[in-house]
Parts: structure tokens; C-alpha cells; sequence
């Protein structure tokens, strides 16, 4: 009998008895074609064996080393709290918050959630999340369709993290690329028939970028503007919402979310409070309950899956509440000092990083854009630097593929590291 | 007393981490930055110490049910307990600290686990070929939904403009068509709930480019035409897409390429026992047959040798994740299928016990629409002038989390029960006990109700009229 159910012998046989059939197959007399084989997997392992199989396989990836990439992940101190929080089976084992009388928990949270999202975006509203930064981006695609009543149709630059436009592609949302030069994009040419115009800062090339020229020059064409914006930055950088832009959107893996090859991590998504009511995905909002008492609960249902069915703003269900809470305690945690901090240092071990390998001959391909912790620098062999760079214990940044690797430097990165990086990469080449 | 938020509970100055000394010299932003671009005013955020930061979220903790605190029978979610194992499974730091962008030689392991729950997937439905990365069931049925259109568009079909949905089907189901930029058209039902397939055979066309079917529906009966349906459907040159939301129904008892199913999703946090996380993270893998493995997301994973690597399908329609997926939810459903393989039927097997068991034992003072056979969960509806609502309210009192209510949306006052395979007949009983009581329970003590949660019944329409989302 498998191992989480809690049925004896007895137990079956009285329970077969009361609904009036004899055996366990017969509760399948209705199933049509009915599969009468055994599944073809490997036998049940307990727990001890299944567990030491992870532990081996996890033992086939490199890990454990410093990490000099980023793209749209990033190696940040997790603290032990978040995950303490989390873990609580209260959180953990419940579902969306149908039933606000027993979920208050996860509705505050999520209210806190919003609150955060708003403080650091200067956005009036944010919903309690979407699945990670590029379904955020692709959301914020169909929404300025739905809000500007034009065909999805959207102007992005190679600033734009590439996979972030893949997913606006696969979605069937229509790209016009914009001249992208010296590390910064050209917003003054806009196509007059677009929905939306995005603008990431810092960029995908780690620059930033000017969200207030983007946001004029989108509703100059009657366009709405998209900003996508790593967390983290907006507690050193003006926020989006007071430079005009309409939506922001991004990744939230920076707040206090483990690598974890890519997920789960969590999208947020901010705007105008006058846009609400095309905000995909759900919003809790305050209220009180019979006595007065102030309480929480899921709010402008109209909006979704479950009541609108086909004329929904987006079919989005379940989201990333989980880990929508590590962001939450995160930034708790945190405060805005912490997260200033948290930039702060990146920036500073950034810099000198790149000071250094200026100093060894190798030139930042934006070399007068201003970056926070991500930039591009020019190697002659980028695949011969993150090889040597792997054999002497560090995880390399990312192969552009065109002579430049895409460095990520992060709070957790030590100065023997960056020294590291920089003495392995000028010797090998 | 309401909880206050974690804002009203800082001051000025508090910190509740303290980050690593710098080792190098720290920049002045104004030199590193223009100044027009740094932020004038500080973010309005919580200023906090650790202690209260935990105390705060435990506090907030202790106001939410889970399956953790109580049974949690809500029709639909598969709320089954979450083994620990995988929780175990996906803190290990080799996999924990794994960069998404790491050169697959690096994430040989993580790749493996990938390639493994693709197989067994494919195992489970029958179907030949998986994708991981859609990140919940939503998310599933809309890539299965664009390989569809991706489909038709490359054999140059542009008349296939309509998805079929049952009035059964989950609200995602509709939403999802019209996304993927077709028109949704509801298929009604025969008198036990099913799809009605002689008005199908009248609707299916050359416009259709399918149908989006849930095995067993969502009232918890097997379609048992299902192979009859796929056949209407594959003579128009239409698909059958499967909702896989009830998969625990099915386990190594219905594989759905037996019955023709061309492409479907799973929830790996229904089915494969992934935490639901108060709404998510979820992982919404799908399966296909060959003639839609073209058009798969990129990337999936294939073994070359020894070596596991991405592989892009020859015309993917594209990406769906920023990166390969939840691949935390990957490693969890990886753990709980190594620790069942073929008992997974026995999990099927007792969840489809539980469900008739309290389907038998509820018949008689609760009205079960479609008496019959159900699978894993049941649909009934209150005894006449009870509403679902009030009998849900009168379950919190009792301890319990209510079942999914007003949905399915076809059978009025519906309460939709799925117990699970994970509760004893004691919690049934204990359920079934409460539910009977609450039937003969007078109308204004079950419109009081909740009067023992954390709090009563909310003012749903003023947060809506007075929206305030924001601290």
C-alpha cells in the first residue's frame, strides 16, 4: 500500500462495503479503456533511499563555487529566516484563499506583499503576484493592448533580457525592436501603433537606462510604458512610477529566493491605480468582517478565470504565493536600509571588478553607460576564461557569443574572489 | 483584535540583517551614477528586527488552515498531504544553488531529475513526449493551447478558429482559448454530467481546432465516451486536449493515450504532492503525442549517450518561463514518484475509495446530482432552503476547511468534495458526521457562522467599492 495513506485491510473492506462493491476494481467498472497493466517505473524506494539518490545526483552539478552570472537570476544571501517562515505548514499546506475567514495569513501577507511592490515601484496598485519576471513582462504586453485598445503590438530594445522577449513572442504579441547604441536604447522613433514600450533598468546589459524619456516618448504615441525593474535597484533608483511609467513589472528572485536552476521564483506587477480593473491575476484588498473587524480578502473577482471564463483578463489561477511570501519577509528583514545595502554592495564590488579587468586590458563594451552590479566586458576567448576560471573553482558570467561575458557581481562576492576572477581570466588569455 | 502590519511594528533604524562588511571600498552612488536617476525619497517599507519578523508571520501563520492543521477536502486542488522528503529533497545545496545559466555539463544532476520525470510522465499518461516548463496548470493548458494553433498554422489551416470547452470545464479553460486567440464555445452535458457527444458531433467542424476536456470532469465522473469523443474530433482533423487536473483519479488505472488524448497537462502540485503554498508555486508539465512534439517549448531535455542536454524542438513555439521551469516542483513530484512507482495506482485506488465512501455516506441528506460510480471527488448539493455557502461557514466552525463551492457552475448550490487518499476513514467519518449535522442545523445559526475563526463573514463588496490594496 503506498506510503501516505492511512487504509488497513479493515478499513477497505468496510468502507467497499458501505458503497455497495466488492473489490477495488470494481470502482473502476465505469473507466473506459482501462488501463490494466502496471505501470513501468522504477520500484518504490523509502524515503532514506530516494533522498540519498538527490543527494548523489545533486552531487553531478557544480555548486558550491562563487558565481559570476546573472541574466535575470542572481546569487544573493538568502537569510535563515525566510526559509524558517515558509516552511510553516500554515503557509506551506494551504491553498489560494478562497475561504478568508481561515486564511487571514496568507491574505495579509499578500496584502504586505502589494504594499512593498507599491512602496518600491511607486505604483498606487500591484497584484499578488504572477509566475516569474517574463510571464510579468508578457502579462504587461496584453495588458496595454487590452488598456490602450490596440492589437498587442510592442516596442523593446536589446536591453531587454532575451528571454523575456521570447516569452512576449511565444505569446503572439507582436515585437518592434528599437535602436539600441552604447549600451542605452533610442525611444525618439516609436512606431504610432504600438501598445506598449518596455524599458529594463538596469538593463539586461546591467546599464541604467532612462524610464523617464521611454515613458514621454510611449504617450507621445499613445502608448503605454512598461518599466522592468530588478527590486532590489528600486531601493537606490528613482522609482518608476514617479518618472511616468504606467506599469512596472520584474523579477522578484533577487528578494530572498534560492537559485534553484531557474524556479520557482516569483513576477511582480504594479500600476496605476486607474488601470486596476485590467491588472491580471489576483488582488486582496481590506475590508471588515460582521463585527467590524478589519480583515482581508481576494477583491475585484470580475477580473478572472473562475467568474469572467473566456472574457478574463488572463487565464492565470495559481500563482507564486510561496514564494511571494520569502519576498515579503525578505524585504521585512531587510528594511530599506538593508536593501540599500544590498545594492550598495553589489555596486561597489561591481565597479571594482570592473576596474580591474580595465586595468588587465579588457574593455567593458559600454564603457560610458552607468551599471549598477551587471556589466559586459570584451575577452578575446570568453569560452577559454570560464573554462579556466571552472578549473580554478569559479562559476564564470555568461558567453554573450560575441566576444563579450556578461559579468554578475553580487553581496556575496568576496574581494579574494573578484581578485580571483580577474588573475585566472588575464592569465588564460 | 486584527493583526497589525509588519510597518506598524518598526521604528526608524531597525534592522532585522546584517550583511557582510565590505571588503572593498565603497562607491559614493553620486559617482558611479547620475544623479537624476537615484531615488529622493526611501521606500515606505517595514523597518524591523528579526524576533518580531518571526513573530509576526508565525502569528499570521496560526490564522490559516492547511492540510497541515485540518482536513481540507476543497473539490478540484487535490489538497493531499505533502510529504516532507520533498521539502528535504529541494534544500540540498546542489541543487538550491544551481544558476539556471550554468553550462549543462555543470547540471548534470539537476538535468537528470528532468529527464527522468519527463519519462516518467510520459509513463503515466502514455503520451510519448514531455514538457516541464510551463509553471502551473493554467500555464500548461495554454502551451498545449498554442502548439495547437502552432499546429494548424504550420499545415497552413487557418480556418480552425474555435476551442471547445464543456459547461463542466474549469473557468482556466475558456480563458486559456480566447489567450491563444480562439473563440471559447461551451459543449453541453447528457444527464450524467458528461460531454453530451451527439451534440458535439453536431458542433465539431473544420473551425474546430479543439476540444478541452477534463478526465474525470469536474463533477467527478468519468467520461466514459472519451474515446468515442477523441474520434469526432481526430475524423474533423481537431485535437483532444485533457485537462490533467484530476490525474489522481486516474493513476495506473486510465492512461489518457489509451483513450486518444492528444496533449494535456498535470499539476504537479495536485497530483505529485508539491506543496500549494497558499496559491502556488505549481508546475504544470504536459504530454503530448508525436504529431504535436514539434511544437513543444524550448527547451526540453534529451540523453545523448551519457550526457543529458537542452534540445530545442524543431519548430517549439517558443519559451514559456524565463528559465527550465519550477524546478524546485520538478525535484519535489521527482521524490514522491521515486518513492511510489507503481503504487502510484494505490494512491489512485484510495482516493477513489475515499471519494464514494463519503459519496455513500452523505446520499440520502445531501442530493448527489449524478448518483453513480464517482471518481475522486464527489459532487452534492445541501438538503432543500440549505445554502452551499452557509454549510461551507458552518464546516470552519467545525474545524474543517469547506469543500470548493458553486462550482462546477452546471449543478446549482453544488458542493464539490475531494477528500484525498491521504485521510483516514476516521476523518471521514469525523467529516461526514459534521456534514450530516450541519444539514439539520437551523438557518440562523449556519448564517452566524463562522463564529470561532479568525474572523466572521467579510464585506467582500466593500473591499471592492473602497479598494484598498496597499499599506
Amino acid at each position: 500500500m503506498a506510503r501516505f495513506t492511512p487504509h488497513t485491510e479493515a478499513d477497505i473492506q468496510e468502507m467497499l462495503d458501505a458503497i455497495g462493491v466488492e473489490t477495488l476494481d470494481d470502482l473502476f467498472a465505469d473507466v473506459e479503456p482501462r488501463y490494466k497493466g502496471e505501470l513501468d517505473l522504477p520500484p518504490a524506494l523509502s524515503e532514506y533511499e530516494a533522498l540519498r539518490e538527490v543527494d548523489a545526483l545533486s552531487k553531478e552539478n557544480v555548486s558550491g563555487l562563487p558565481i559570476f552570472l546573472g541574466a535575470g537570476a542572481y546569487d544573493r544571501i538568502v537569510p535563515s529566516a525566510v526559509g524558517a517562515v515558509i516552511s510553516r505548514g500554515e503557509f506551506l499546506t494551504s491553498y489560494t484563499p478562497y475561504q478568508p475567514e481561515i486564511s487571514q495569513g496568507t491574505l495579509q501577507a499578500i496584502f504586505e506583499f502589494q504594499s512593498m511592490i507599491s512602496e518600491l515601484t511607486g505604483l498606487g496598485i500591484s497584484n499578488a503576484s504572477v509566475y516569474d519576471g517574463a510571464n510579468a513582462v508578457v502579462e504587461a504586453a496584453l495588458m496595454t493592448a487590452r488598456l490602450t485598445k490596440r492589437d498587442p503590438k510592442v516596442a523593446v530594445s536589446a536591453g531587454l533580457n532575451p528571454r523575456y522577449r521570447e516569452v512576449i513572442e511565444t505569446y503572439r504579441v507582436e515585437v518592434v525592436d528599437l535602436p539600441f547604441e552604447s549600451g542605452t536604447t533610442d525611444f525618439s522613433n516609436l512606431p504610432d501603433d504600438v501598445s506598449g514600450v518596455f524599458v529594463q533598468s538596469p538593463s539586461f546589459f546591467g546599464v541604467v537606462e532612462d524610464i523617464e524619456a521611454a515613458s514621454e516618448a510611449a504617450h507621445d504615441v499613445g502608448a503605454l510604458c512598461v518599466a522592468v525593474c530588478d527590486p532590489i535597484s528600486l531601493s537606490i533608483l528613482e522609482a518608476p512610477g514617479n518618472l511616468g511609467a504606467d506599469v512596472a513589472v520584474g523579477e522578484a528572485q533577487p528578494l530572498g529566493m534560492p537559485l534553484m536552476f531557474g524556479g520557482p521564483y516569483v513576477g511582480y506587477m504594479a500600476t496605476k491605480e486607474e488601470f486596476v480593473r485590467q491588472l491580471p491575476g489576483r488582488i486582496c484588498g481590506e475590508t471588515i468582517d460582521k463585527d467590524g473587524k478589519l480583515a482581508y480578502v481576494l477583491t475585484l473577482r470580475g477580473r478572472e478565470q473562475d467568474i469572467r471564463r473566456a472574457k478574463a483578463n488572463s487565464n492565470i489561477c495559481t500563482n507564486q504565493a510561496l514564494t511571494a511570501l520569502a519576498a515579503t519577509v525578505y524585504t521585512a528583514l531587510m528594511g530599506p536600509e538593508g536593501l540599500r545595502g544590498v545594492a550598495e554592495l553589489s555596486i561597489s564590488k561591481a565597479h571594482y571588478l570592473a576596474e580591474r579587468l580595465q586595468a588587465s586590458g579588457f574593455g567593458l563594451r559600454y564603457p560610458d553607460a552607468a551599471f549598477l552590479w551587471e556589466f559586459a566586458v570584451e575577452l578575446p576567448d570568453v569560452a577559454r576564461a570560464n573554462e579556466a576560471l571552472l578549473e580554478a573553482g569559479i562559476v564564470g558570467g555568461l558567453d554573450l557569443g560575441d566576444g563579450a561575458m556578461l559579468v554578475a557581481v553580487t553581496e556575496k562576492r568576496t574581494k579574494d574572489e573578484l581578485d580571483a576572477f580577474v588573475e585566472v581570466v588575464s592569465n588564460a588569455l | 483584535m486584527p493583526f497589525n502590519l509588519i510597518r506598524d511594528k518598526g521604528r526608524e533604524g531597525r534592522r532585522g540583517y546584517t550583511l557582510p562588511k565590505p571588503d572593498v571600498e565603497m562607491k559614493e552612488l553620486e559617482t558611479v551614477l547620475p544623479k537624476s536617476v537615484l531615488r529622493k525619497e526611501k521606500p515606505r517599507l517595514a523597518e524591523v528586527d528579526e524576533p518580531t519578523v518571526i513573530r509576526h508571520y508565525t502569528n499570521l501563520s496560526r490564522e490559516n488552515e492547511g492540510i497541515d492543521t485540518t482536513f481540507y477536502p476543497l473539490g478540484s486542488c487535490t489538497m493531499k498531504h505533502n510529504p516532507r522528503a520533498n521539502e528535504a529533497a529541494a534544500t540540498v545545496s546542489g541543487f538550491a544553488g544551481l544558476h539556471p545559466l550554468q553550462p549543462e555539463a555543470q547540471a548534470q544532476g539537476a538535468l537528470r531529475i528532468m529527464h527522468e520525470l519527463q519519462g516518467f510522465l510520459a509513463e503515466v499518461s502514455g503520451l510519448p513526449y514531455v514538457s516541464l516548463q510551463p509553471l502551473a496548470g493554467a500555464q500548461g493548458e495554454l502551451t498545449s493551447i498554442l502548439m495547437v494553433k502552432r499546429f494548424f498554422d504550420d499545415a497552413g489551416d487557418e480556418g480552425r478558429t474555435t476551442v471547445l470547452v464543456p459547461s463542466t470545464a474549469h473557468g482556466t479553460n475558456p480563458a486559456t482559448a480566447s489567450m491563444a486567440g480562439f473563440r471559447a464555445k461551451e459543449v453541453g452535458l447528457d444527464y450524467r454530467g458528461c460531454v453530451d457527444v451527439d451534440e458535439l458531433r453536431e458542433m465539431v467542424d473544420q473551425s474546430t481546432a479543439a476540444l478541452m476536456i477534463t478526465n474525470p470532469n469536474t463533477c467527478g465522473v468519468y467520461e466514459r465516451n472519451i474515446a468515442e469523443i477523441a474520434a469526432v474530433l481526430h475524423e474533423a482533423g481537431a485535437f483532444l486536449y485533457m485537462d490533467g487536473a484530476n490525474m489522481n483519479a486516474n493513476m495506473g488505472r486510465m492512461r489518457p493515450a489509451e483513450a486518444d488524448v492528444d496533449i494535456m497537462h498535470f499539476n504537479l502540485h495536485k497530483t505529485f504532492s508539491t506543496p500549494h503554498g497558499g496559491g502556488g508555486p505549481g508546475c504544470g508539465a504536459i504530454a503530448c503525442s508525436d504529431d504535436l512534439t514539434p511544437f513543444l517549448p524550448d527547451p526540453t531535455v534529451e540523453k545523448r549517450g551519457d550526457d543529458y542536454r537542452f534540445v530545442r524542438p524543431d519548430k517549439t513555439i517558443g519559451r514559456v518561463a524565463g528559465f527550465h521551469g519550477n524546478f524546485g516542483q520538478m525535484l519535489r513530484a521527482w521524490n514522491y514518484i521515486r518513492m511510489h512507482g507503481p503504487e502510484l495506482r494505490d494512491v489512485t485506488d484510495m482516493a477513489v475509495l475515499n471519494a464514494n465512501y463519503v459519496r455513500a455516506q452523505l446520499g440520502g441528506t445531501y442530493r448527489i446530482p449524478y448518483d453513480e460510480l464517482c471518481k475522486h471527488e464527489v459532487v452534492v448539493q445541501p438538503p432543500q432552503g440549505k445554502k452551499a455557502l452557509d454549510i461551507a461557514k458552518g464546516l470552519i466552525d467545525h474545524g474543517y476547511h469547506p469543500p470548493t463551492i458553486y462550482f462546477p457552475l452546471v449543478v446549482k448550490e453544488a458542493m464539490l468534495i475531494e477528500p484525498t487518499e491521504t485521510e483516514s476513514k476516521e476523518t471521514l467519518d469525523d467529516f461526514i458526521g459534521t456534514m450530516l449535522e450541519l444539514a439539520e442545523t437551523s438557518q440562523e445559526d449556519l448564517e452566524a457562522a463562522p463564529t470561532h475563526a479568525p474572523t466572521r463573514r467579510l464585506d467582500e463588496t466593500r473591499a471592492a467599492r473602497q479598494l484598498k490594496a496597499r499599506w
